[in-house]
């Protein structure tokens, strides 16, 4: 984060460097294997996906891990695999949208907060108290409930429950760099407000914000699952890995396979955004390394 | 201290107000005429009745005036009634609340006895194979779907093993063995993010505490070592899990409409969603302000225990 004041000891992009330290840790390793993993299948869903995800396999219905579904069939005769692949589409969709959602409002609520300070600040932070007061389910509900359950929803839902956090991280980042003695100085030397955002606050802020967005992936990733689940999110025919589950639910008894692939999907992305999140906390701000949680 | 109280509960109010009047106009923008909602299914009515119905409940009013209403009738404690069955709802609130609490309280115990002393043993054994599991629970716990969770319980115990029931809720002060055999799996299922939480800031407090020069100082006295950790380590490892406590209570009210729905049972999350499908917008802005009023108390709990844990955090300017 003070690469622009201070000369870079290597020629190397300090992205770079940060993707190297991450791979040499095993559990961030892993994590961006998953990840590229599960976007790889999604990016080529057309060309990977064994059969059409609506194709009712009549012979095979319910069926267990088979040659023909290598993850089994649902109650229609649908293949298992196929719906993942495309519902791993979904869940990056969602996760990507919500985060950005999530930033696109939250940072510059943030640095406004910070800017105006006074009263200003405390209008925008105790809206954001109020945000976070809603759970994020309960938002998802409603809005589908007045727009119906679609991907804009759901994006909707997730990505105003982020704007809070991403606010807060900002700020109080914000607030500290602030009280920083080159920063008071320059403050004390006539330097402008915004210019003290845009050339020490914002930069400051960017490590903090990325691991807050990683993490905040995982969570859109479950509460999507969640509202799937309860019925209120993408409909179907639509397979998302939150109404998979919903959908096998009624059949865990017949076929429990059914119940336990999207939720060990879910998990393994899950695990897997949040492995890479805890290591870029703590290779970008050792700082922050408990801050963040929960 | 109490001056203190009185300002953070001051500052209340303006979130308060600000949750329920958004709830309130959030309502009124889902298409469809509420005057729909009122009457009966296959009830037909003419112009004048529908007219007079409109009156009754004010919705002839502008939305600030309807808030004004409600609110003014809110602040005595009257939440209305219920559009689909005329209940009152701060009587079925009240109710389907205590259902809520009962499985959140006994999830967040469950958590908290479960995720200190994992989370403590993880710290104190460092390194050992119990740090290993310990950690390795944690991780998963938070990345695990908590429904998902309560699905495989339900194969694992119900379907299975055929040794719990996987629907419905008893009272718990009716029949206490039978209603704890209903919560057994919704309250695992609400707890494990929580207990991996706690776990998880447990043991960094605790490894944190550990290298501090006055647990030297409590060993070098000659204190036996149980005394050292249980008195003179926890109580300053407690604090970060404290925070975990005001972070989760509303994580446990979005974990129950999810839990509710699975495990079928009649508290608060399961009222919430039922009454948004059916535009009861009475029973939400009911459900919302006690969620929200349940989440600030929460929060103002949380700094007040810090205070508590840690003598140099004063409050009161």
């Amino acid at each position: 984060m003070t690469e622009g004041t201070l000369p870079a000891l290597s020629a190397e992009h300090p992205a770079v460097t940060t993707l190297r330290r991450l791979l040499a840790m095993p559990q961030a390793a892993l994590g961006v294997v998953v990840i590229v993993l599960t976007v790889l299948a999604a990016l080529l869903a057309p060309w990977i996906v064994p059969v059409d995800p609506e194709e009712m396999d009549f012979d095979n219905l319910l069926s267990g891990i088979s040659a023909e579904h290598w993850l089994g069939s649902d109650q229609m005769g649908r293949d298992t695999l196929a719906r993942l692949i495309v519902g791993a589409q979904v869940a990056l969709m969602v996760s990507i949208g919500a985060v950005g959602l999530g930033v696109a409002l939250g940072v510059p609520l943030g640095l406004a907060s910070v800017h105006f300070r006074g009263f200003v600040d405390d209008v925008i932070m105790r809206v954001m108290d109020a945000l976070v007061v809603f759970p994020s389910l309960l938002i998802a509900v409603g809005l589908a409930a007045a727009m119906g359950g679609s991907l804009v929803t759901v994006i909707v839902a997730i990505g105003l429950a982020n704007v809070p956090w991403m606010a807060r991280v900002v700020r109080s980042q914000g607030l500290t760099v602030r009280e920083l003695d080159h920063v008071a100085a320059a403050q004390a030397g006539g330097m402008s407000n915004v210019r003290i955002i845009v050339r020490h606050i914002l930069p400051n802020s960017v490590a903090p914000v990325i691991v807050q967005a990683t993490l905040g992936m995982g969570y859109a990733v479950l509460t999507e699952a969640a509202l799937g689940f309860i019925g209120v999110g993408i409909q179907p025919p639509t397979p998302t890995w939150g109404n998979m589950l919903q959908q096998a639910f009624p059949m865990l008894d017949q076929q429990p396979l059914l119940s336990v692939v999207p939720g060990l999907a879910i998990f393994l992305l899950v695990l897997a955004f949040n492995f890479v999140g805890d290591a870029l906390r703590d290779i970008l701000d050792p700082r922050l390394k408990g801050v963040v949680d929960a | 201290m109490w001056q203190y109280v009185v300002r953070r509960l001051l500052q209340m109010v303006p979130v308060l107000a600000l949750v329920t009047f958004l709830v309130h106009a959030l309502m009124l923008a889902i298409p469809g005429d509420p005057v729909r909602a009122l009457i009966g299914p296959g009830e037909v009515l003419d112009e004048e009745q529908i007219a007079l119905i409109r009156e009754q409940h004010h919705l002839d009013e502008p939305v600030l005036v309807q808030y004004g209403i409600w609110l003014s009738k809110a602040v005595q404690g009257d939440l209305g009634r219920s559009t689909q069955n005329q209940r009152p709802v701060a009587e079925e609130l009240g109710s389907r609340a205590l259902v809520t609490l009962q499985f959140g309280i006994v999830a967040w115990l469950t958590a908290l006895f479960v995720g200190v002393p994992a989370g403590i043993a993880s710290a104190v054994y460092r390194g050992r194979p119990v740090d290993y599991i310990a950690t390795v629970l944690s991780i998963g716990g938070v990345a695990i779907p908590n429904f998902w969770l309560g699905i495989m319980a339900i194969l694992l115990f119900g379907v299975t093993l055929g040794w719990l029931p996987t629907q419905g809720y008893v009272d718990i002060f009716e029949d206490p063995l039978e209603g704890l055999r209903h919560m057994a799996l919704p309250a695992f299922a609400l707890g494990v993010t929580s207990c991996a939480l706690i776990m998880r800031q447990s043991r960094s407090a605790m490894l944190e505490v550990l290298a501090q020069d006055y647990m030297r100082t409590a060993r070098a006295k000659g204190l036996s070592e149980r005394v050292v950790i249980w008195i003179h380590a926890l109580r300053n490892a407690l604090l970060p899990v404290v925070t975990v406590f005001g972070l989760q209570t509303g994580r446990i009210f979005a974990g129950a409409v999810v839990i509710e729905t699975l495990f079928g049972i009649p508290g608060m999350g399961n009222y919430m969603v039922q009454a948004i499908f059916a535009r009861d917008f009475v029973v939400v802005q009911g459900g919302v302000l006690l969620m929200a009023v349940s989440v600030l108390t929460a929060n103002l709990i949380t700094d007040l225990a810090y205070a508590w844990l840690d003598p140099r955090i004063k409050y009161g300017d």
